[in-house]
């Protein structure tokens, strides 16, 4: 019953909110400070990482694969012996702020604690009440499977010098109220840049270029800044809000990673705290000009990539209309589209590949999914769709060529 | 054998009807658990496109369907005959898997009519008892048009049916079906896009004076966003409906309309090959305590539950009822007992008709077409006929799949270079016109349990006793009578009758409309289930389905079976979960 469960999160959530504060030490009795702790986490989509498919929930265990290696989530559970049970508060927020571990280790900042720096202690002190009121699962440690030099952890604080920027949220003055709950919610518990900031070659998030985008597990998590094309620039705050809270809105549907954090996190949360994080992300300048909105080149389109033209008469017109038109409300437009456009074609290679689902939520549960086209078409093939639908209709967008689709057909290759 | 924690409500089938019963009953914060024989099947996975285009794979090969090396029926066409196991798929194909054969229907989505459910008294009225025959065994069905329509009416928009209502309120309206039922809303999707078939044809029964009007269609017209929420897609009119799962989410079945927010209730599961073989009685012999069902492993399981439903396939309900001993088995001799009479089905015809007009034909949807409804049911007089029932004519533009559907002249050779040079010229130009008849209820025709063949779980097999009798043969000869006119008067190159073979033959495929044999009604001594499908002999079992027709109307079931499927949930929801027990008293 998941409309049960949101109208009682609603409920409890309320209460949070005109409660005073919980006092600094968590109790398991403070109930409004345990509701609040739940909504903070599933703000943060802790369980994305923390729990496994068919496993324990926050028993951690999950494989998180980073460009290093795979690093396995932590079991944050309050087992004493294996998970967070024993840990203090100060050693929490430690671990929160700085990325240590109660033991004095470094953790991997594949736990976004670069972000999580930003949350107030009174949030980090409720997340840490509500994890105490989970029931403790004993799990089983697994060693990281980390490259050389990165499995020696004590070079964590080396990045830790260049990239952390510890530090709670500090409002910024120019900024309204709302504009203010957004950023805290996208730059702290909520921790966009995760994957939506471009990463330095050690991983570090590049903060000159927030959100402009970046390549992740052979999808590109968008871009969130201001640009009319590839950006946020062309939608309304609604529109952003019907994203987060749906799955899906006319300019695209949630599908790969995003799928998940909309299932899990977006699509649970209070409606006021999705206007926030609208309203913030509006302000946000268009980054570099990366796409473009060119003049209606179908014809040329057609005739600059007749092969795509071709396969794409042949194999997407069923849905997404000879035009690229879509169908309103079931499957998506191409034309025009901040996807289609995006400056990297990454997510719509691996889209055309191996297909793409769209968020179920309470709003949209069918969970429609394109199939993919791995079987059919060869890498030549992908590549002249991805081109024509970037440059037809009024799209212009760079190209691509057939070793971009490789690399991407034998890294998302399940063999 | 495995034993279950107890369900508060066990499905045995997971189908059209289970579905339905499920997503309501939930609702109510019952634990609800499917027991499905078949495998798991989603429109992203097991239908996709183009994977699910695949003629040879489903409707040669079979794929969606029943597997007769593990369950079949045996047949006769009468008690004089030694009955024979059918050891490949006939002229029927039920369903095995998740959405049951609602999966691999077509969406051609009916109401029957307020004279369908009211067959014997009205024929009596109007014509005197004397013109039911004597072996004619018809019988009211104990609930009404008018109870059912809320009931259709949720169903059509679950399902967002395209077509044009003809009756709403009471008043008719233009270009929809003048002889139905009063509507309470319109349908809720617009008519699917007319082919050049179905303009030929309309044209055609016009000019012959017959009232033609779209096929109502559980194929989408334009997106649709049903009760549920649950999104459907426009249909692409690709031609892939009949045998096949829907890759488009644009042909209402399950997996389009109810599963994508049924699966993910927490007080729902379905076990997904689990054969059930068995339901259990108490001591007493008038509660339902279990069920039995038989695993991918060949592991015996029993899984008790509060409330039954035996919600499968028409014939698989009876089966059950028959080799668990519950009710009394129907015996044609004495024309006493219940389970397995009654059994009915459909009777067909065609015309094949060559055209000049080049038509496309694989441009389709499986209910796309023109519909004559004057010659159903109670829509003309029967008097001067003398014959009970009636049905429809249709010009189906399914999609004329390539190996089963080409139409070509009935004298043109079957193989080598004369049939080729056939189906070149006349692929395109070439299309079967249908006619889609009653099926009375006879005496002789029933269903019981084989003496001599079992299934693979080791019960008899369920025994078939049908033939065709001469007041349906003449209905349907009239029929194609009627549908032979509106050929002629299409002016086409060439046309030509099949009429319905005057014996019944399991072998070539017809329909999968089987009917009856656990019959609804007011009366015990006549009826398996009363009038909100409740078992008359133990009140806590319920039996859903076709198997509750008492006779066969000339339309297909789906629409029906629907309707009440979710008059029989609202029943047990409004008033049997108040106070469990028999809501008719005998």
């Amino acid at each position: 019953m998941r409309g049960r469960y949101i109208v009682a999160l609603a409920v409890l959530t309320a209460g949070a909110f005109i409660c005073p504060a919980a006092g600094s030490r968590p109790r398991l009795d403070s109930w409004a400070q345990n509701a609040r702790g739940r909504y903070l986490v599933i703000v943060g989509d802790c369980a994305a990482c923390h729990t496994t498919e068919w496993g324990e929930p926050f028993a951690g265990d999950k494989p998180v694969p980073t460009p290093f290696g795979t690093v396995y989530s932590a079991n944050i559970t309050p087992d004493e012996e294996t998970g967070i049970g024993a840990w203090t508060d100060a050693e929490f927020l430690r671990a929160m702020r700085h990325g240590i571990s109660a033991d004095g280790s470094r953790l991997y900042p594949a736990f976004p604690y670069p972000w999580f720096t930003r949350v107030t202690r009174e949030d980090l002190l409720a997340i840490r009440a509500y994890l105490d009121t989970l029931e403790p699962v004993h799990s089983v440690e697994r060693e990281n499977e980390l490259a050389w030099p990165m499995s020696w952890r004590f070079l964590v604080s080396g990045w830790n010098l260049l990239y952390l920027d510890s530090g709670a949220f500090e409002p910024d003055p120019e900024l309204t109220a709302e504009q203010n709950r957004g950023a805290y919610l996208v730059q702290g518990p909520g921790h966009c840049g995760a994957c939506h900031t471009p990463k330095s070659w050690m991983g570090g998030p590049q903060r000159d270029q927030a959100y402009a985008g970046n390549a992740l597990q052979n999808w590109f998590a968008a871009k969130l800044d201001g640009d009319e094309t590839s950006g946020l620039g062309a939608w309304s705050e609604q529109d952003i809000v019907e994203y987060l809270r749906t799955g899906s809105n006319g300019f695209a549907f949630a599908g790969g990673l995003m799928q998940e954090v909309v299932e899990k996190s977006t699509s649970r949360m209070r409606q006021s705290d999705l206007e926030a994080i609208a309203a913030y992300l509006k302000t946000l300048p268009p980054g570099e000009d990366t796409g473009g909105d060119g003049d209606d080149t179908a014809v040329a389109a057609a005739e600059q990539f007749p092969e795509g033209h071709r396969v794409y008469v042949d194999n997407c017109i069923g849905c997404h209309g000879y035009e690229g038109e879509g169908l309103p409300d079931v499957f998506p437009p191409l034309d025009g589209r901040a996807t289609v456009l995006s400056p990297n074609a990454t997510s719509l290679i691996h889209a055309v590949l191996r297909g793409i689902s769209e968020a179920s939520t309470e709003a949209r549960p069918t969970r429609i999914r394109m199939p993919g086209f791995a079987w059919k078409l060869s890498d030549e093939q992908v590549a002249a769709v991805v081109n024509y639908v970037r440059n037809a209709w009024g799209n212009h967008a760079s190209t691509v060529d057939a070793s971009a689709v490789a690399e991407i057909r034998e890294a998302t290759s399940a063999g | 054998m495995v034993k279950h924690r107890s369900a508060d409500v066990v499905l045995v089938g997971f189908g059209q009807s289970a579905s339905l019963l499920a997503q309501e009953l939930t609702e109510t914060g019952l634990e609800v658990l499917a027991l499905e024989r078949g495998g798991p099947r989603r429109t992203s996975e097991e239908f996709a496109i183009p994977w699910v285009q695949d003629e040879l794979r489903f409707a040669i090969r079979n794929e969606l369907f029943e597997q007769p090396h593990r369950t079949t029926v045996s047949f006769r066409h009468n008690a004089r005959q030694r009955s024979l196991p059918m050891r490949h798929l006939g002229s029927f194909n039920p369903g095995t898997g998740v959405g049951g054969a609602a999966v691999h229907w077509n969406g051609q989505h009916w109401r029957f009519l307020p004279h369908d459910f009211e067959l014997r008294s009205r024929t009596v009225e109007q014509y005197g008892a004397g013109f039911i025959p004597d072996d004619m065994t018809i019988q009211d069905w104990g609930v009404t048009y008018a109870e059912l329509e809320p009931w259709y009416d949720k169903f059509d928009y679950i399902c967002g049916v395209s077509g044009q209502a003809g009756n709403l309120r009471g008043e008719i309206q233009a270009g929809g079906n003048p002889f139905e039922g009063p509507r309470s809303r319109p349908y809720p999707l617009p008519p699917l896009k007319r082919d050049l078939l179905s303009t030929m044809f309309d044209r055609a029964a016009i000019e012959v004076g017959d009232h033609p009007f779209p096929g109502p269609a559980s194929n989408t017209s334009k997106p649709y966003k049903n009760a549920y929420g649950v999104q459907m897609g426009a249909c692409t009119y690709c031609g892939f409906c009949e045998w096949h799962g829907c890759g488009n989410y644009s042909k209402a079945s399950p997996q389009t309309t109810i599963l994508p927010v049924l699966l993910e209730k927490p007080n729902f599961a379905c076990r997904t090959h689990a054969a059930v073989t068995r339901i259990n009685l108490d001591s007493t012999g008038t509660r339902a305590v279990s069920v039995n069902y038989v695993d991918m492993q060949g592991e015996e399981h029993e899984q008790p539950g509060d409330l039954i439903i035996v919600s499968a396939y028409a014939t698989h309900n009876v089966h059950l009822l028959l080799v668990s001993g519950i009710g009394r088995p129907y015996d044609p001799r004495s024309g006493k007992g219940v389970v397995g009479r009654n059994y009915a089905y459909q009777t067909v015809s065609s015309v094949d008709v060559f055209t000049h007009e080049n038509l496309n034909p694989f441009m389709g949807a499986g209910a796309l077409g023109q519909i004559v409804d004057d010659y159903n049911s109670g829509n003309f007089d029967h008097g001067r006929h003398g014959f009970i029932g009636g049905g429809y004519i249709a010009s189906w533009t399914t999609g004329q799949r390539p190996i089963g559907q080409m139409v070509i002249p009935h004298d043109a050779p079957g193989w080598g270079s004369g049939w080729k040079r056939a189906a070149k010229e006349n692929y395109l130009r070439g299309t079967s016109l249908a006619t889609h008849g009653s099926s009375m209820a006879y005496r002789d025709a029933y269903l019981d349990l084989d003496p001599a063949y079992r299934d693979v779980y080791g019960n008899p097999l369920l025994r078939v006793t049908f033939d065709f009798h001469e007041n349906d043969l003449k209905m349907s000869d009239f029929l194609t009578r009627q549908l032979t006119a509106i050929a002629r008067a299409m002016k086409p190159r060439a046309y030509h009758a099949n009429p319905v073979a005057r014996h019944y033959s399991i072998v070539p495929y017809q329909t999968t409309h089987n009917t009856g044999g656990a019959i609804m009604g007011n009366d015990p001594e006549t009826s398996v289930v009363n009038r909100y499908l409740q078992c008359w002999d133990v009140p806590n079992l319920f039996v859903v389905g076709a198997s509750a027709f008492p006779q066969n109307a000339g339309y297909n079931p789906n629409g029906t079976v629907g309707a009440l499927s979710l008059w029989a949930a609202d029943a047990i929801r409004s008033r049997y979960l108040k106070s469990p027990g028999p809501l008719v008293q005998a």
